[in-house]
């Protein structure tokens, strides 16, 4: 198969690898995905909680070239949004972006779940009104 | 050959794919050559010079493949590849011994050729035992024969097989075939011209192979069947002009027997040499990965395995993305994402490793033109990459953690 320029550029040059401290009150971690389908990715977010605003965002990807790609642009896309931004981030934008092909589609799902997950694990751990709450 | 020339230059992308296909060894080209464009006649043109000339070339093939798998010349049937031989043995048989019996025994690991002429021969009334195989990778001989019912008429085994180069003890399973009175098959592909196959002495009644398996053309393989003690019959799958004793109708390929006539006497006269040569290699490249890298575990038993296979799995490491990262190396992986299925090798699945280790595999395949120094570069390549896309893993850096992963609730999708 034939990767597209951009999957390549974020394969040979991933964007924002490592983690953060999972037990950080400000991190939000998602875990998805499984060994034995062959893709696990994480996503962590470090959420100012004065602002809402995603600070930074770190990604580890156990999968094919593409999703590597999709978690590595994931966390480009979440750096400055709002927490209500980038729950409206959808993986189309990832498949547009990186111009994957039809067999690849289920790596942007994966890197949306991720992005979910990170959300809601951050959500969970500071009660799920704080991004309003500090909205205000 | 280059091998033992010190300090060649490195030619990319490096072919490690050779059960895939070998390259055509140019001595085998000349031996083409002529039958494409001056000596063009029809092998079954009786009376003239054009069809002699052109059936003195098919028969001097037929003798230096029987001579390469200890047949006779008369039991080589020719055929457009190993998938065609293998259709004919399985459909063949079933259909010309449907008297007799309908049950049929092959093993989990067969190729594809196998596997789905057997769904489809099931579909046709056939019953189809599909033997499981040992970890190892080796089909287990008790299971094989408690396996043999009075309706079985046929066993169908791979000689090696093509991803984890597991050489099944043939000799042992041939000799419960024949003392059972069921014929036995064997799709050799990846063994013929690589390790010595005697039809006679593995009591084999019938055997597919392929030319570009062998350094010989592609679109050109034979099908052995067995002449006396016992006589095999077939029915014929190809009607038409009743070439080939009648098994095999279709105009004889002459050009592409040729070669692959010429490639069997090659491999026959290169064999000793290139079994030590290339299992060399093959360890050479086996221990390097083994001592640089953690977590690493080869796939399929070293001690029954064909000189040029490696396959190797690399924990936390997922096939396509190291693919990728070797590019300028050409290899296999087990690995879903490489598959046109999107399932991970179901071959790797047989042997109970899990799923998440077929992912991680590599197939490398070792062949006639590969040097020490193609070795040496890619068990750094794949050893610097493998090292960068842990870096990348979360599983890795788990699993560092001291997690346990088999205990993570993971989110299947």
């Amino acid at each position: 198969m034939a990767y597209s320029d951009k999957v390549l550029d974020h394969y040979n040059h991933p964007r924002n690898v490592g983690s953060f401290d999972k037990k950080d009150p400000g991190v939000g971690t998602g875990l998805v995905g499984a060994p034995e389908c062959g893709d696990v990715m994480k996503l962590q977010i470090k959420v100012n909680s004065d602002t809402g605003v995603i600070e930074d965002a770190k990604f580890k990807t156990f999968g094919c070239g593409s999703a590597i790609a999709s978690s590595s642009l994931a966390t480009e896309m979440l750096k400055g949004k709002t927490i209500d931004q980038a729950l409206e981030i959808k993986n189309t934008e990832i498949v547009n972006e990186l111009a994957l092909p039809p067999v690849k589609i289920h790596c942007s799902v994966l890197a949306e779940d991720a992005i979910k997950a990170a959300i809601n694990d951050y959500k969970a751990k500071n009660g799920a009104p704080a991004p309003a709450a500090a909205k205000a | 050959m280059a091998r033992g020339d010190e300090n060649i230059m490195l030619k990319f992308p490096i072919y490690l794919d050779n059960h895939a296909t070998t390259p055509m060894d140019p001595r085998v080209f000349e031996a083409m050559k002529p039958y494409f464009i001056d000596l063009f006649g029809n092998a079954a043109s009786r009376n003239h010079s054009f069809g002699w000339v052109a059936e003195e070339a098919v028969e001097k093939a037929r003798k230096q493949i029987a001579s390469l798998i200890g047949a006779t010349a008369k039991e080589i049937v020719f055929t457009s590849g190993a998938t065609e031989s293998n259709n004919l043995a399985l459909k063949g048989v079933a259909e010309m011994y449907s008297q007799r019996g309908n049950h049929i025994i092959t093993a989990a690991t067969e190729h594809k050729a196998i596997l789905d002429t057997c769904k489809r021969l099931e579909k046709h009334g056939c019953r189809v035992t599909y033997l499981p195989v040992r970890p190892d990778g080796l089909v287990d001989l008790d299971q094989l024969r408690d396996a043999i019912t009075d309706q079985t008429i046929l066993v169908s085994i791979m000689y090696g097989n093509n991803e984890i180069g597991a050489v099944q003890p043939m000799r042992e399973i041939g000799a419960i075939c024949k003392e059972r009175g069921v014929l036995l098959h064997s799709d050799a592909t990846q063994a013929v011209g690589k390790i010595p196959v005697s039809v006679i002495g593995d009591n084999i009644d019938l055997m597919s192979f392929s030319g570009h398996k062998m350094y010989g053309p592609k679109g050109v393989g034979a099908l052995y069947v067995r002449r006396r003690n016992p006589r095999v019959q077939l029915t014929a799958q190809m009607d038409g002009g009743g070439h080939e004793r009648g098994m095999r109708s279709g105009t004889l390929n002459v050009p592409g027997i040729a070669g692959l006539g010429a490639a069997a006497e090659l491999c026959q006269q290169l064999m000793p040499q290139e079994m030590a040569e290339h299992a060399a290699m093959r360890d050479r490249l086996k221990d390097r990965l083994m001592a640089e890298l953690d977590e690493t575990y080869i796939n399929g038993t070293m001690e029954h395995r064909l000189p040029h296979n490696l396959n190797i799995s690399f924990a936390y490491v997922e096939g396509e993305s190291l693919l990728m990262g070797i590019n300028d190396i050409a290899v296999s992986s087990g690995s879903a994402c490489t598959s046109a299925t999107l399932e991970p090798s179901y071959v790797l699945k047989a042997l109970g490793a899990g799923d998440d280790l077929a992912h991680s595999s590599i197939r490398f395949g070792i062949g006639r033109f590969n040097t020490n120094e193609e070795i040496d570069f890619t068990a750094q390549k794949v050893i610097d990459v493998v090292r960068k896309l842990r870096e990348l893993s979360p599983l890795y850096e788990m699993v560092k953690e001291g997690i346990d992963l088999t205990k993570v609730e993971w989110t299947a999708h």
